[in-house]
């Protein structure tokens, strides 16, 4: 299924990796983990990656998706990266709120916004 | 529009779980809740089904999940019971707290009780009811 269909969409901006989801929703275990290892293999594809993670698509997530966030969000740090998170619908913007991960990850209204932040 | 009730036995199962939110969400839609509410009532019911699944039965095929629902005009209430060991609540940390914000778990009954408009748990922790009114 995977192979039809892969879970992330990956184009670049210069030195930027900036990830869509195919999926408008980011809910089933199998998912996430197809998700989470596509972006983790970019995260180990470079030094200092840099990396934009576009929610433009994106109308639900899950508690199970965030934790892969943070997965890839730490393992960005141990790689001295950046990660930026943008285009986020107000109704999952607000799930990032509730969860304070707004703390955590840095998080730009679109894309143009999170690719000058860099 | 009639009242829709709701009374699933399903096994600690994924996919099972997923055509029982179908019918749930197929109720919620059709008793005209707006758009927040949608969301709300399919983000707490994703988090309540996998607590039970999952952290419940801990994906025992031997064990099940019961889901009682009520659908009206002006509310949708959702009662999940698994056959798990249970839980006390006080006992699951604070997600939000600085010391957690990193743990990629612990966020799902945060944001059942953030979403829906009234959750209690009974029967230890086995037995979970949640009410979104419009």
């Amino acid at each position: 299924m995977s192979a039809q269909n892969p879970p992330v969409a990956v184009s670049d901006a210069k030195d930027i990796r900036i990830v869509e989801f195919t999926n408008n929703k980011i809910l089933d275990e199998a998912n996430i983990k197809e998700i989470g290892d596509a972006i983790r293999a970019l995260v180990e594809e470079r030094d200092t990656p840099k990396l934009l993670l576009d929610f433009g698509t994106v109308d639900h997530l899950s508690s199970a998706a965030l934790g892969m966030l943070i997965d890839v969000n730490s393992k960005m740090r141990a790689k001295n990266g950046s990660l930026r998170l943008a285009n986020i619908r107000p109704a999952i913007r607000d799930v990032f709120v509730i969860t304070k991960l707004d703390k955590l990850f840095k998080i730009h209204g679109t894309r143009e916004e999170a690719l000058a932040s860099f | 529009m009639t009242d829709s009730k709701f009374h699933f036995v399903i096994t600690s199962d994924y996919a099972r779980m997923r055509e029982v939110q179908g019918q749930l969400m197929s109720a919620v839609q059709a008793h005209r809740f707006d758009d927040d509410s949608c969301f709300a009532i399919k983000l707490a019911l994703e988090e309540a089904l996998i607590n039970a699944i999952k952290h419940g039965n801990k994906c025992d095929p031997a064990k099940r999940v019961t889901v009682d629902a009520r659908v009206t005009d002006k509310l949708a209430e959702f009662t999940i019971t698994d056959e798990g060991a249970g839980f006390a609540r006080a006992d699951v940390p604070d997600p939000t707290h600085v010391a957690n914000l990193e743990k990629s778990s612990g966020r799902g009954l945060l944001l059942i009780e953030s979403y829906m408009t009234e959750v209690k748990f009974t029967d230890q922790g086995r037995k979970l009811w949640m009410i979104r009114r419009k």
